[in-house]
Formats: C-alpha cells, sequence, structure tokens
C-alpha cells in the first residue's frame, strides 16, 4: 500500500495537476508538492504527489514500474 | 544485466568480509512492497548460505489490529445511513462479524476509493449518508488523510469522518528490537515512508541499537545495492542511517510532514500481533475532533487476536515464515484467506503464495 509511480506532470489548475503515467492520464493532488510546475516528475501515492522527482530519478524509477506492472499480470 | 552482477560480486565480497558469523545474519525487509519484490525477485535464492530475509510488519492492512477491522464491519453493518469509504486492500480481511465485503453482501454501503479525496467527494455527493474513511496506511498515506480533513472543513462537511488507525514505521522497528526471541541484524527500511520522513529520521535507531538501517527503492539492483550496504556497515561495525535510493531526501518532505502535524497528534497504537506500542501511531487532534469517526459514533470494543489457526502475528514480527503455517496454500489461500497477510496485495503470505507455492507448484508439474 505504500507503492508509488512516477507521473509527468502535463498541466495544473490550483492544487490539482493532471499527470501521464505510462502513457495514461490521471489527476493527482499536489498540495504536498507545491514546487511542482509542469514537466515535472512526480512520485504519485494514493492520488497524491509525494515528491517531485529528477528526470534521472524518474527514469529509474519507471524501469522498476514496468516490472512491478509485469509481475502483477 | 552488468550493473546487477556488479551489485551481486559486491554483495559477496562484504559477506566475505563479514567472515564466520554463529548462526548467519538475519535481515528485516521492513516494507511490504519489498516483500513482494523480493519474491517476485526470486532474491532470496541469490544470497550467500546464512543470509537470511525476514518479512517485517510493513503492510498496513496486515498490521491493523483486529478489534479495528470489526469495529470497521460493526460500522458498516449496524448503523443506518452509514457509507464506508476504504482502500481496496482492506474489504476482503476477514474478521469476527465478517469481512466488509460479506458487510456489503448483506446490504451495507461499502465503496473503495483509491484516494483520501475521493471519499472527501462521496461525502459531498451524498449529504444523506454519514461517509467514514477508513483511514490506514504509514507516514506514505497519512499525509493524505490530513488533506482531505483540511478539505472536509474548508467545505463545510459535516458527514464526513476519518475512523484512524494510520501508523509510524519508526517506533515499530524499535518495538521489533526490543522483542528477545527475534535477532534482527539490520533493517532495510522502507522507500516511500522515507520519501516522507527523510532518511536522517532513522539515525537514533541505528546509533542507539547499532543497526544499519538503509533505506532501498524497489527493483532487484535497489535492493541488492541496499543488502550488501547493510553488510558493508557490518563488516566494519560501523552501523549507519544511510538512503541508497534516489528520491528519498535526508529531511524528506517538509510539506507533507507539516500537514501531519497540523491535523494529527502522535498517540500510542495498537498493532496486530505487537499490541500496544507507544507513540506508534496518528489521532486527530482536539481542533479536528468533530472529524473522528471514534468520536463521533459509539463503539464497541472487540477482541485482538489473529484468527484461530493463521499466524500472521509471527510473520509480520519476523517469528516464521508463511511456509510455516500450517494453514498456508490449503485452507488460507488468496481466494479464501483466513488471516490479512493472505489478503493485502503487499502481505507476505500473498506474496509467497503469488510467487514460491505458484512457482513449486510448476516444477512438480
Ligand atoms: S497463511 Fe493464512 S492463516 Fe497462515 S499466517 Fe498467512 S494469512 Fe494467516
Amino acid at each position: 500500500m505504500c507503492l508509488a509511480v512516477p507521473a509527468k506532470i502535463e498541466s495544473i489548475d490550483g492544487q490539482k495537476a493532471t499527470v501521464s503515467l505510462a502513457g495514461m492520464r490521471s489527476d493527482v493532488v499536489t498540495s504536498l508538492t507545491p514546487e511542482a510546475k509542469v514537466g515535472d516528475y512526480v512520485l504519485v501515492h494514493a492520488g497524491y504527489a509525494i515528491t517531485v522527482l529528477s528526470e534521472q530519478e524518474a527514469r529509474e524509477t519507471f524501469t522498476i514500474l514496468r516490472e512491478m506492472v509485469q509481475g502483477s499480470e | 544485466m552488468n550493473r546487477l552482477s556488479a551489485i551481486r560480486d559486491d554483495l559477496a565480497t562484504q559477506w566475505r568480509r563479514l567472515g564466520d558469523r554463529p548462526g548467519g545474519v538475519q535481515l528485516m525487509e521492513v516494507c511490504g512492497t519489498h516483500t513482494v519484490a523480493i519474491s517476485r525477485g526470486g532474491l532470496r535464492s541469490l544470497l550467500p548460505e546464512g543470509l537470511r530475509l525476514i518479512s517485517g510488519p510493513g503492510c498496513p492492512v496486515c498490521v491493523t489490529d483486529q478489534s479495528y477491522i470489526d469495529q470497521a464491519a460493526y460500522l458498516a453493518r449496524e448503523l443506518t445511513d452509514v457509507t464506508i469509504a476504504t482502500y481496496g486492500d482492506m474489504v476482503r480481511v476477514p474478521g469476527a462479524l465478517g469481512s466488509l465485503a460479506e458487510a456489503r453482501s448483506a446490504g451495507a454501503d461499502v465503496q473503495v476509493v483509491s484516494a483520501a479525496h475521493e471519499a472527501v467527494a462521496l461525502a459531498a455527493r451524498r449529504p444523506d449518508r454519514q461517509v467514514i474513511f477508513l483511514a490506514v496506511g504509514f507516514e506514505t498515506t497519512a499525509p493524505a488523510t490530513a488533506l482531505a480533513v483540511q478539505q472536509a472543513r474548508r467545505e463545510g462537511l459535516g458527514n464526513f469522518s476519518v475512523f484512524t488507525a494510520h501508523k509510524l514505521v519508526l517506533p515499530a522497528m524499535r518495538a521489533l528490537l526490543a522483542q528477545a526471541d527475534v535477532r534482527i541484524d539490520g533493517f532495510l527500511c522502507p522507500g516511500h515512508v522515507s520519501v516522507i520522513t527523510g532518511w536522517k529520521a532513522y539515525e537514533p535507531l541505528a546509533a542507539e541499537f547499532r543497526r544499519p538501517c538503509v533505506v532501498a527503492g524497489f527493483d532487484d539492483e535497489q535492493i541488492l545495492t541496499g543488502i550488501a550496504e547493510i553488510l558493508r556497515q557490518l563488516a566494519e561495525g560501523a552501523p549507519a542511517a544511510v538512503s541508497v535510493y534516489p528520491p528519498v531526501r535526508p529531511e524528506g518532505n517538509a510539506r507533507a510532514q507539516e500537514v501531519m502535524a497540523e491535523v494529527f497528534e502522535v498517540a500510542d497504537a495498537r498493532w496486530r500481533a505487537l499490541g500496544a506500542i507507544p507513540e506508534s501511531g496518528l489521532e486527530l487532534r482536539e481542533a479536528y475532533a468533530e472529524f473522528d469517526a471514534a468520536r463521533r459514533f459509539k463503539l464497541p470494543t472487540f477482541e485482538s487476536h489473529d484468527p484461530p489457526g493463521c499466524r500472521c502475528g509471527d510473520v509480520i514480527t519476523g517469528r516464521c515464515l508463511p511456509t510455516d503455517c500450517a494453514l498456508f496454500a490449503t485452507a488460507c489461500t488468496p481466494r479464501r484467506p483466513v488471516g490479512p497477510c493472505m489478503v493485502s496485495s503487499e502481505g507476505s503470505c500473498a506474496a509467497y503464495y503469488k510467487y514460491h507455492h505458484r512457482q513449486a507448484g510448476k516444477e512438480q508439474a
């Protein structure tokens, strides 16, 4: 339940952002990452961004996500 | 692949440096997501003989006291006009009054949400219902609950409350070290809890108990790097708190810590198998008392124990492996779980069932 996944911010509207996550769009709350900007990667846990990631960090975590998704199939 | 073999070489080198240690080395992976990743990657079989990994209390559903599970089912079944909003993992946990899924079949209104704000939205849409959000989870999840409570206040929702069972990982690690019969030589610390708390939060524990506390991420490389770092610290006799997981900052997420502290205060909490641990949970502050389901509704207390025959409590405290439980894969399976460790996608029993039991079955076939 502490699973978190990286996603890229496409647009921000107040405390909410639209992110893309492996090609899928979803909404996340950004109140915990007020510094997040459009184009940033964030780590998303249960609908809330919990930290901003560097691109390098995001790329590394993407590999994990891919494995996780394959693992759950 | 090259990187992975370099990490494995390093791990083997550190292991040799450690030399002969009577009884080997036993490390605990505190996080349920680690348990799943370790089983999925078959990482235990890559470790040198004598180096054991045991699971810890890192699955929020599994550590939730049975009394809370039964109280949630009571709220769902016995009170009229109540809607229970919960993360999906909680729905199938068996209890004295049956699971929430069974309550739903019996007519109770139980809704699965994937974010805390969805529970608030539910309350806004349904002014005729009392919406109770089952707030379980560790430091990773608690800030979201805090934000949801603040949102409900802003929106003036008198029909929203949270039934909290939020827990803090660090006090539980302390309690585990106090158990005389469970040996833990080092901790693989949870990556996403640490995104919130920061890796420095483990420094007092590492210093006081002289145990390596290494935060790692969730792929094979991360986990093996973390283990190699623990072994290096043991070999050098220099236990410390460090992180090998890049997203974890030394001080964590300050904004998340602030929001949590605004809404919650640290309180004693009951854990499955570990019992009451001082200052190991979060309760709503007096200023937010109106959103506290435990104060809004009269709740009977229930007994705190594992379901009959279930060793979930021993599993999450490192006393036994899932396969040591007589019910594992016989009476207890993911389709018909006896205890929470088989229900939750992050429970150790579910992870063992999915990756080891099935594999063993395939090999036999
Ligand atoms: S296998 Fe089932 S009954 Fe045994 S400890 Fe795990 S959850 Fe409990």
